[in-house]
């Protein structure tokens, strides 16, 4: 047991390899500067459906069909698919379960779920219950929007902390052949709340919990910024980060340029999307579009990827209840 | 063990510390110029009706009704919530930012159904206005009856 599990972290005996993975997104993240990265970009945030629900459900079986499609495996091969979204009852995840009938486990950790969805995947892997596991997650800025705050053509004020949702969705296949990177260890956060209030400054509620996680990973596998070529960060957006900066330079864990944040990378510098990108789809779509190709062609070898998740509900928002926020860590590496 | 030992106080300091520059004084200039100028549109739609020759009663309701309709067409086709982000207070004051304020909830859960979409939620951001705004009419009302005005 001690050498499978230390502290909060799982070192996987198995490591489970990620055999394909695919992103798609919506018009305004295939315009940003990652644009180019993405395997689908959606014209329409619709897909061509009547509701903003029923295209961000095609967005997730497109992509989906896309992952096992190029890996040749066929949907009748997985043991299980584990995934989440924003919606309430997570009822993306649930239709598109639905429609693939393959054994299904809902999750729900916020913008970190593609993270506790690959480290729940690899532990029936490593555990030798499955030997083929798919983990999917999408958002909607649309469907999030109406779920969490006003209405989209309300005229209210962003604040320059405030971080858009990032329209897409990511899936993960892992397998035991074919794959050219791995997953090797899974920190599993604790649910961290400093007392932050505000809906509108997500990154600053959730810092600590990225922080608190990142710390942690450290101390259980004696590692440092120094082992890994990236350590990156969910959606804490540009204001988040600079905040798990101070955090960690004050625990004495240096990390400069080896830190970066898939929600502040996703937009750029575009001052329209606030602090930048949010949403489960922020880390699910970078993370397979840009980061697993340069591990796969060698410039990274080893990343940190710690998907942060805000626990809030509208309702505890107006109930002036703060924001519990949590962090799951895991390590890719190539093969 | 905790990683890390903040209370919310320490942790809020360095919230503030890492936010972005509020640009109040700015924010206000944009929302008054912006404010002020849909008022200055009112004011002209208002001139033209007594020019065509309306009461005066019947102008200021007519310029009343031209700017909800505006704000709701603006709103309609996409615009007004982009000029929100500009102008911030200075399109919501105004009566177009009334009219908004009830064709975004109108538009939005229109995909849910007539009745408990639209129908349901039109009010879900204007409802609040309506609500204290009566409340304070009332107070006003009773306030004139027990002075004596």
């Amino acid at each position: 047991m001690s050498d499978k599990l230390k502290g909060q972290t799982i070192s996987f005996q198995n490591p489970p390899l990620i055999v394909n993975s695919a992103s798609i997104v919506g018009p305004e993240e295939g315009q940003g500067p990652l644009g180019d990265k993405f395997d689908l970009i959606c014209d329409d945030v619709k897909c061509g459906k009547n509701t903003w629900e029923k295209g961000e459900k095609k967005m997730v079986s497109d992509i989906i069909k896309l992952t096992l499609d190029r890996a040749s495996v066929s949907s009748s091969d997985l043991d299980f698919i584990i995934g989440g979204d924003l919606l309430n009852q997570i009822v993306t995840s649930n239709y598109v379960a639905r429609d693939l009938g393959i054994p299904f486990l809902g999750v729900y950790g916020a913008c970190s779920t593609i993270i506790e969805a690959l480290s729940i995947g690899a532990i029936l892997m490593d555990g030798g219950y499955a030997d083929a596991v798919l983990s999917f997650t999408s958002s909607h800025y649309q469907t999030a929007e109406r779920q969490f705050r006003t209405p989209l053509e309300y005229g209210d004020q962003y604040t320059s902390c405030n971080q858009q949702t990032v329209t897409g969705a990511g899936a993960y296949l892992l397998g035991w052949l074919g794959g050219q990177v791995r997953i090797t260890h899974s920190t599993i956060g604790k649910v961290i709340d400093l007392g932050a209030t505000s809906p509108t400054n997500m990154g600053g509620a959730m810092a600590p919990a990225a922080a608190d996680t990142i710390i942690q990973h450290f101390l259980d596998l004696g590692r440092g910024p120094q082992d890994y070529d990236l350590i990156l960060t969910g959606d804490l957006g540009r204001v988040g980060r600079n905040i798990l900066n101070s955090l960690l330079e004050e625990n004495n864990i240096v990390t400069g340029e080896k830190l970066q944040d898939c929600g502040a990378l996703i937009f750029g510098d575009n001052k329209k999307f606030g602090a930048g990108g949010s949403g489960c789809a922020a880390s699910a779509t970078v993370l397979s579009s840009t980061f697993i190709p340069q591990i796969i062609s060698g410039k990274i070898n080893r990343l940190l990827i710690v998907g942060t998740g805000a626990l809030f509900s509208p309702l505890t928002v107006q109930q002036k209840e703060s924001i519990p926020c949590i962090a799951h860590g895991i390590v890719i590496e190539g093969v | 063990m905790k990683n890390i030992n903040k209370t919310k106080d320490q942790y809020q300091k360095i919230v503030n510390k890492n936010h972005p520059p509020r640009h109040r004084l700015q924010k206000t200039i944009k929302a008054y110029i912006i404010g002020g100028l849909i008022c200055v549109i009112g004011q002209g739609f208002w001139k033209l009706y007594m020019a065509l020759n309306l009461s005066q009663n019947d102008a200021g309701t007519m310029s009343a009704i031209t700017m909800i309709f505006l704000g709701g067409l603006l709103t309609g086709i996409g615009v007004y919530d982009e000029l929100g982000q500009f102008a911030g207070a200075g399109t919501i004051v105004p009566i177009t930012g009334f009219a908004n304020a009830m064709v975004s909830p109108a538009l939005e859960y229109k995909q849910d159904g007539l009745i408990l979409g639209t129908g349901a939620k039109m009010f879900n951001v204007a409802g609040p206005v309506l609500v204290y705004g009566m409340v304070s009419a009332f107070v006003i009302g009773l306030l004139k009856v027990v002075l004596g005005g």
